[in-house]
């Protein structure tokens, strides 16, 4: 059983910019698999090499097993949602639906049939007639999504989908992604460059910087125990403590990352209960937010640290206080640099 | 003083919209139109055939003497000539507009954009006479394709009959090649404007459904071009059927609609013809575009 996708040693630079520098993964069959990363990170790139509208300048692709590297797009079994959606303005709805299985010469009664069910399963049964500029945003993501899909391939790629939609749209999206995911059973390519979006969507997540795959990992592998600085930080928010803290700390001479929630604020009168870390700091800043609050705690050390607090008690730590700030051994996560 | 006008105009746009639309449509109006009505008017009189004077009463006369076999013959050749023309335009500016906007870096961009601007800096007059001189049988041409042995080739072209005459500067074949020469910026500009336009996402989007490189030109470039095809090809339909320049210089000089409007109402002396042949291009473009409506080529507008 070969994995949908596999990427041995793939680059691809322009001139002198390495976009994509030597990635190395594979995306197991049926996975929603995830690129994450900034803007400019080499993950779009990655995205149009499956897809093969870019050329790797080394390495090589398989799709199931088969060498892809240097095959034209429409020799590819899999399909594309475009960021901009990429709607054929000249055509009407069902015209662009259709437009694959036209391509492929699938006699007229059934490409009627199968766009009808493809409406269907974005639940836009009766826009076949409209042009593409009379949908809304939304519309027009869904109807991206059923022309990708009218061809049945083995990937879909989905470059930033959601990007353009606005927040409530884009929560309602990713739900009828994965829904329809699940539905046909395919594997799903994802790239985007919000976090959340990917830690609610994917079975795995691949973070890209710089033209380099950071970590590969399920969301909580990502969140739980990032591997780099880069991953604590863009994956949620971390306190990074190294030098001689870390090493007074734990007796190693490493860089750990902390989650702000799984630090707590002591009186600095407390003691810090067994098994815990703990420095003292004075409190610098301190933000409601309503479901938490924000601390910005100076240690004596002089490392700022962020701690955030769900607000189920009253806090009374003010501006100004001189707090203990302790979390478990367990919290604690190692990097590997 | 101009504080308060400020302030009236502001509170008062409906008085703003007149003074700024009010002149460009007088303009329109009297200039423009009028100029036309006085033309459509003109037509629907007629000349006395024995006092060789103009009667202004309406009468069709005019367009009786218009549809005669002879007249005909100068607007069938005017057409065909303004059709063939447009459709070399299209085959020589559409590869080129399209290099240009798919693949030619932004350094080479300016400098077609440039050598197509270029000829129109100078008086038309002056490059047609230079073409009758490169066209002439001892020409430029000619020598060119005797330097490479062709002259046969030459010959055979020039031979056959309609297009041959006996050199190029006299023959249809060399009248075409002028008149696409003249016309061809019109044509490129319009095609490479619609062509920008196309999205490079679409074009991956058609290869990612399987759609080979022809197809893809088929079902969406030439689709969505197709704007600016025919707007290009207003120019150079309409243009060469109004001309009266360039086939009065080469060509074998039967006349054009354009001649034939010149020499109506100069020598002849006959207005309302000169007046109903200048008439007959406007229907024509006037079918060509509600043709090209029906054919779907404003859809992707």
């Amino acid at each position: 059983m070969y994995p949908a996708i596999s990427f041995e040693h793939v680059s691809r630079h322009f001139g002198t910019i390495k976009a994509v520098d030597k990635a190395t993964f594979s995306v197991a069959d049926g996975a929603f698999f995830t690129m994450l990363g900034p803007s400019g990170s080499g993950k779009t790139t990655c995205l149009r090499m499956i897809a093969g509208f870019d050329l790797p300048t080394s390495g090589i692709i398989r799709v199931f097993g088969e060498d892809v590297t240097n095959k034209p797009p429409y020799e590819r079994d899999v399909n594309t949602v475009f960021q901009d959606y990429a709607l054929f303005p000249h055509m009407t709805v069902a015209q662009n639906v259709e437009y694959g299985l036209m391509i492929r010469k699938v006699p007229k009664p059934e490409r009627q049939k199968r766009v009808q069910e493809m409406l269907n399963l974005v639940h836009l049964p009766d826009v076949g007639g409209r042009k593409p500029n009379q949908l809304s945003g939304g519309q027009r993501q869904r109807i991206a999504l059923a022309r990708a899909l009218i061809n049945r391939p083995k990937i879909l790629l989905l470059d930033e989908p959601l990007g353009a939609l606005d927040l409530k749209l884009r929560q309602q999206m990713q739900v009828e992604l994965k829904a329809i995911q699940q539905e046909v059973g395919i594997t799903f390519v994802f790239v985007t460059h919000d976090q959340e979006e990917a830690m609610a969507l994917s079975d795995q997540i691949a973070v890209f910087n710089q033209g380099k795959i950071e970590q590969i990992g399920s969301p909580q592998d990502l969140y739980e125990r990032p591997q780099t600085a880069f991953v604590a930080n863009f994956v949620g928010t971390s306190n990074l403590i190294s030098g001689e803290v870390a090493h007074r700390l734990s007796g190693e001479s490493a860089t750990f990352s902390v989650r702000p929630e799984k630090m707590h604020l002591l009186h600095e009168n407390m003691n810090a209960p067994l098994g815990h870390y703990q420095l003292m700091g004075v409190v610098e800043d301190v933000v409601y937010l309503g479901i938490f609050t924000r601390f910005t705690i100076r240690t004596s050390e002089g490392l700022v640290l962020q701690v955030i607090d769900q607000n189920r008690e009253a806090q009374d730590e003010q501006k100004g206080d001189t707090v203990r700030v302790v979390w478990t051994k367990d919290a604690m996560n190692k990097l590997a640099e | 003083m101009i504080r308060r006008f400020s302030t009236y105009l502001y509170n008062h746009p409906a008085a703003l919209l007149a003074l700024l639309l009010g002149p460009p449509l007088g303009w329109m109006l009297a200039i423009y139109l009028g100029s036309l009505a006085a033309l459509l008017l003109q037509s629907f009189y007629y000349l006395d055939g024995f006092t060789g004077q103009v009667v202004r009463e309406f009468s069709l006369t005019t367009y009786r003497d218009l549809f005669s076999a002879a007249h005909m013959s100068i607007v069938l050749k005017t057409v065909i000539m303004a059709l063939t023309v447009t459709l070399g335009s299209v085959v020589i500016a559409f590869p080129l507009a399209y290099y240009s906007v798919r693949y030619a870096s932004k350094r080479l961009k300016v400098m077609l954009y440039f050598a197509v601007m270029l000829p129109l800096w100078s008086s038309y007059i002056i490059r047609v006479y230079a073409w009758k001189l490169m066209l002439a049988k001892e020409g430029m041409v000619s020598w060119f394709f005797a330097q490479f042995g062709l002259s046969g080739v030459l010959e055979g072209l020039l031979s056959l009959p309609i297009v041959g005459g006996s050199s190029l500067s006299v023959s249809n074949f060399g009248l075409f090649l002028v008149f696409t020469y003249i016309w061809l910026p019109y044509m490129i500009l319009p095609i490479q404007s619609s062509l920008e336009r196309i999205p490079h996402s679409l074009l991956d989007a058609s290869g990612d459904l399987g759609a080979r490189p022809f197809q893809t030109f088929r079902r969406i470039i030439l689709p969505m071009a197709l704007p600016g095809v025919v707007a290009g090809s207003i120019f150079t339909f309409s243009l060469t059927l109004g001309d009266y320049i360039i086939p009065s210089i080469i060509g074998d000089s039967t006349p054009f609609i354009g001649m034939a409007v010149y020499s109506y109402q100069g020598t002849a002396g006959n207005l309302p013809l000169a007046a109903a042949f200048t008439v007959l291009p406007m229907v024509i473009m006037v079918f060509y575009l509600m043709g090209a409506r029906k054919a779907g080529a404003f859809d992707a507008l």
